[in-house]
């Protein structure tokens, strides 16, 4: 069985698109191959910054020859219509066949298509897919018309077997396929002739370049390690850099290289976030003190100097790069220590846009200040603190820094609120206030900046709920998804106690507080369904008075949940559905409703006489508990009901012929409903 | 793909001599050596030999120097490589020739950049000029880990397809010569040769202009004028391009592209100038970059009615 090798040569590809560019060349010729009936053993797919690269394994020499029935028309057709079907069929009259058929004797064209060489097959599905390859972004270059990613410069196709490599013979736009290939940019640039995959990587190996993009990673993780280690320190770990970095070089060549003094005083996400962003180099941290001392740079070769001239420069660009930072750092503590301090860049933001229809960022900041204050009692924070945090929060979006480097906001507010001499609290607001950013983000702790997440979040809700931009769909461009989950996270894990309708009207009378608030609780089962809390349970929750406190809900969901999974929970439900049933049926026929007067005077049986005994019992304990919230202790009474519920089904007949009897027991069922759906809404729950 | 062994040239010495290698190296290549463009740029991509020239089918190839100024990184020339005013060594051949590549990393060799101790490295980097209506594929091009240059192949200028499409090579002249020459502040940088009769530095040449228009950027240049400015430009560029084509005077066909690109170029450098006055919001920052580009794409459209932008009577 024959092998495949293509290698598709061009100019640097970004390094961003390499791995899905392998992957999309196997995809598409291998389909493409087996689609034409060409099957293959195994595939697999490389690429470095200036090729990609496809080695087949196995395939078949050539496609297996098939045999097509067509049907026809019936024997007895015009002759017209027998000729039509003869020249769609590509078939002669002697070819077909009739055969007997309920509908009579109707004539078949037996066709048979040869195999081909997989060669012929091979140059066609190539020839197309390098027409019609999915980069994500493609060019045209020259005069040609041809689209790929960078000019492509060569087409190296060889099959080859025991008996040889031969090239199969194809041209795209010009560009003629052949057996060779190229090494290293610099290194080795000679044209290298090969005959097939393993010929082919062992020779580029040999040429400087290293076709495996893994190998090439995991050489570059090594040395800076090892040399990060010699030197007594780390390597702080960046998985998407290094994979950025692996796809730049076809050759690595690990350096380690110093930061000058005048810079180390800069903080050290800036120094991380200048050396990744621009530079791409690793950042190495000094183990016992956290600071960032030295970088790793990873060349795309090696030097008879052993990289000093490279590294110089490359210590000497750092230099230019981490003046720029601390220009920026230096003018914005400046602008933080004046005595208008912050105050000036919140002033710039007036002429920001938050969004069109919301005002500028100085208007969302002047109501976040007044709902922050407003949020402050509830979470324990410092009225004035929480307001003055809420001014401060955004101010860094107009400092030199978060202009250069714009994922440095809020990080950047903290430094220069603490600059300005603000209390710590406002200045973990400023970077905190933005949390949590993802659902597996940490959720601000501290009280003042809860205050200010929050009101950031409710301002956010409310004020897209206001001008009707609400999530629908897959669409959600202002993230408000993760707004409410963040209100929602944010209340549950402080435990904060807040009537989520109150805050919603007062942030904005105009957002329709009942629609948000029931956008809550949709993102709310979301939340609590991934912890393993059934939706029933959190509906017959949300049925509740009191709905809005999200934090309120959320304990006596997980109370109802807890006490389900016991078995008296789970047969209490039975007792009280068995309840509810006779006592809605009862009230429908009669019309009325039995909502008062049973009287145990009225008992005919002990076990009628206990369950009197057992609800006068558990509404004494219910009932203050839920005036506590303390939701444990309610549930465990009312499940403590099941027994005496169960006894007193299985002793007495409800609809007793003695109407007063049948009334006071209908009021009693009464009772247990009313026990019951203090607690929660159960008639919701499922089953 | 073989790779040309040059002879170790002379290392230049000062700014100038690189500027001068530079020249000489795309003239041996062909390259028309034009001259900088007479007026207020912020890239040598501004230049109507490459915006226009990169326009229509005829072959075309050039090189210049060109000044560029970009009010928002003056550094009253106290950074050691931001300045408000620098050069652009520009290059557009059209169409791209196959070893364009080969014949950038010549052009290093010849200012004296070894390709032997240096690692040079293409990084993705795709140019898009929202001004113009332009962008186009490339690369920065890395040298040590500085960016030396910026090497695009240009897929649409002034919102036409290019056909056939222009390679641009854009040198940074002062990063680059501050790298090759080993200087760390760019004012430091000798102008013309050490050992010269009299000689200059970068900042003999320009650090007072550095101060005087940082000052004159930020806090003096006055807003209402500049506005005032931008508006008359733009009117102006529409006004040009309203004439007939056919000239009543000679009775010709004059097609004035070039004097409404002068009015777009202005209109450019007068947002500039707003923005680094710190006038324009985010909001009216898209607006007036908006209306740059239509006068560009209408600057465009009247390129390629003209001989040099490829119309002829045939195909009109």
């Amino acid at each position: 069985m024959p092998d495949l090798l293509i290698e598709l040569f061009s100019e640097e590809i970004p390094a961003r698109m390499q791995k899905r560019a392998a992957e999309d060349l196997q995809k598409l010729l291998t389909n493409r191959l087996v689609e034409a009936g060409v099957t293959y053993a195994s595939a697999a797919a490389f690429a470095t910054p200036r090729r990609l690269t496809l080695a087949i394994d196995g395939m078949l020499a050539a496609s297996p020859a098939v045999t097509e029935e067509r049907k026809g028309p019936k024997a007895d057709a015009p002759e017209k219509a027998i000729e039509g079907f003869l020249r769609g069929a590509g078939v002669t009259r002697d070819q077909l066949e009739e055969r007997e058929t309920p509908k009579g004797a109707i004539l078949f064209a037996m066709i048979h298509k040869p195999g081909r060489p997989a060669a012929e097959i091979v140059a066609e599905v190539l020839d197309q897919t390098i027409r019609d390859f999915p980069w994500p972004k493609s060019m045209r270059w020259g005069s040609g018309s041809l689209k790929w990613v960078r000019p492509l410069q060569s087409i190296l196709c060889v099959i080859s077997d025991e008996g040889g490599a031969e090239v199969v013979p194809m041209e795209v736009d010009g560009i003629k396929s052949g057996d060779v290939t190229y090494g290293h940019r610099f290194l080795s640039p000679d044209a290298i002739t090969v005959s097939g995959f393993d010929d082919y990587e062992t020779k580029l190996a040999r040429a400087h370049v290293v076709l495996r993009a893994d190998a090439r990673a995991e050489t570059i993780w090594n040395d800076a390690t090892n040399m990060a280690f010699a030197n007594g320190l780390e390597v702080v770990e960046d998985a998407g850099l290094l994979a950025e970095v692996a796809g730049l070089v076809e050759w690595p060549v690990v350096l380690m290289g110093r930061i000058a003094d005048d810079f180390l005083g800069l903080p050290p996400e800036v120094l991380q976030t200048s050396m990744r962003e621009h530079q791409k180099f690793f950042s190495v941290r000094n183990p016992k003190s956290g600071q960032i001392e030295r970088f790793i740079t990873v060349a795309n070769r090696t030097t008879a100097d052993d990289g000093a001239t490279i590294l110089a420069g490359n210590e000497k660009v750092l230099s230019a790069r981490l003046s720029d930072a601390k220009f920026f750092w230096e003018n914005d503590l400046r602008v933080a220590k004046s005595d208008e301090g912050m105050n000036a860049w919140v002033k710039a933001l007036e002429n920001v846009t938050f969004h069109n229809k919301l005002g500028t960022q100085a208007e969302l900041i002047e109501r976040m200040a007044v709902l922050a204050r407003e949020l402050a009692p509830m979470v324990g924070a410092d009225a004035d603190e929480a307001e003055q945090a809420a001014r401060v929060a955004k101010a860094d979006l107009s400092s030199e820094m978060v202009y250069e480097f714009p994922e440095l906001q809020g990080l950047m507010g903290r430094y220069y609120a603490q600059a300005a001499g603000m209390s710590d609290g406002v200045a973990a607001a400023a970077q905190e206030h933005y949390a949590p950013l993802g659902p597996s983000d940490d959720v601000p702790t501290a009280p003042v900046s809860v205050a200010v997440a929050l009101a950031e979040k409710i301002d956010k809700l409310t004020g897209f709920w206001a001008i009707d931009e609400k999530p629908t769909g897959s669409k959600d461009p202002f993230a408000l998804r993760r707004a409410a989950l963040g209100v929602i996270r944010i209340l549950i894990e402080n435990d904060v106690s807040l009537r989520t309708s109150e805050a919603v009207r007062s942030a904005n009378a105009s957002a329709d507080a009942n629609d948000l608030i029931a956008f809550l609780h949709d993102r709310l089962k979301v939340y609590l369904r991934d912890q393993g809390i059934r939706h029933d349970i959190i509906d017959a929750c949300i049925a509740m008075e009191g709905n809005d406190d999200l934090t309120l809900l959320v304990k006596r969901a997980r109370a109802l949940s807890e006490t389900l999974n016991t078995d008296d929970g789970e047969n209490l439900i039975q007792g009280f559905k068995r309840a509810n049933n006779i006592l809605t049926q009862a009230e429908e026929a009669d019309g009325v409703e039995y909502s008062y007067g049973a009287d145990v005077k009225f008992s005919e049986t002990d076990e009628e006489k206990a369950l009197f005994k057992a609800l006068d019992e558990a509404e004494a304990v219910i009932t203050p508990a839920m005036n506590a919230q303390d939701f444990i202790t309610a549930m465990s009474a009312m499940a403590a009901l099941r027994r005496p519920i169960d006894a007193f089904f299985e002793a007495v007949q409800v609809n007793s012929d003695n109407a007063t009897v049948r009334r006071n027991r209908l009021n009693l069922l009464s009772r247990i409903r009313t026990i019951c759906t203090s607690v929660a809404d159960l008639t919701r729950i499922d089953g | 793909m073989a790779q040309t062994v040059s002879s170790t040239p002379s290392k230049p010495k000062s700014f100038q001599s690189i500027i001068l290698a530079l020249q000489n190296y795309w003239a041996s290549k062909g390259c028309a050596i034009l001259q900088p463009y007479d007026m207020e740029v912020g890239a040598g991509t501004f230049h109507p030999a490459t915006t226009l020239r990169s326009l229509g089918t005829k072959p075309w190839a050039a090189a210049y120097v060109q000044p560029s100024r970009r009010p928002t990184d003056g550094r009253y020339g106290e950074n050691p490589n931001r300045l408000q005013h620098y050069y652009q060594y520009q290059v557009l051949i059209k169409p791209s020739p196959p070893d364009l590549q080969e014949l950038y990393l010549g052009s290093l060799e010849a200012i004296g950049i070894n390709m032997d101790l240096h690692d040079i490295r293409f990084v993705e980097d795709d140019w898009e000029s929202p001004t113009l209506g332009a962008w186009g594929l490339g690369w920065e091009v890395w040298c040590d880990g500085m960016e030396v240059s910026q090497f695009t192949y240009f897929q649409q200028v002034g919102g036409h397809d290019c056909h056939p499409v222009s390679g641009e090579l854009t040198y940074g002249l002062e990063r680059l010569a501050m790298y090759v020459l080993g200087v760390d502040h760019v004012m430091d940088m000798p102008f013309n040769d050490p050992g010269s009769p009299i000689e200059l530095t970068y900042a003999d040449v320009f650090k007072q202009t550095e101060e005087e228009y940082a000052r004159w950027n930020f806090d003096t240049a006055n807003t209402e004028v500049l506005l005032r400015q931008f508006e008359e430009a733009e009117a102006h560029c529409k006004h040009i391009l309203e004439q007939p084509a056919a000239d009543p005077k000679t009775g010709k066909r004059i097609v004035m592209a070039h004097p409404a690109y002068d009015q777009c170029i202005k209109a450019s450098h007068m947002f500039n100038l707003l923005d680094a006055r710190g006038v324009i919001s985010v909001t009216e920052r898209q607006a007036y970059i908006g209306r740059v580009r239509t006068l560009a794409k209408m600057c465009a459209d009247a390129f390629v009615q003209t001989r040099a932008g490829g119309w002829t009577e045939d195909a009109a």
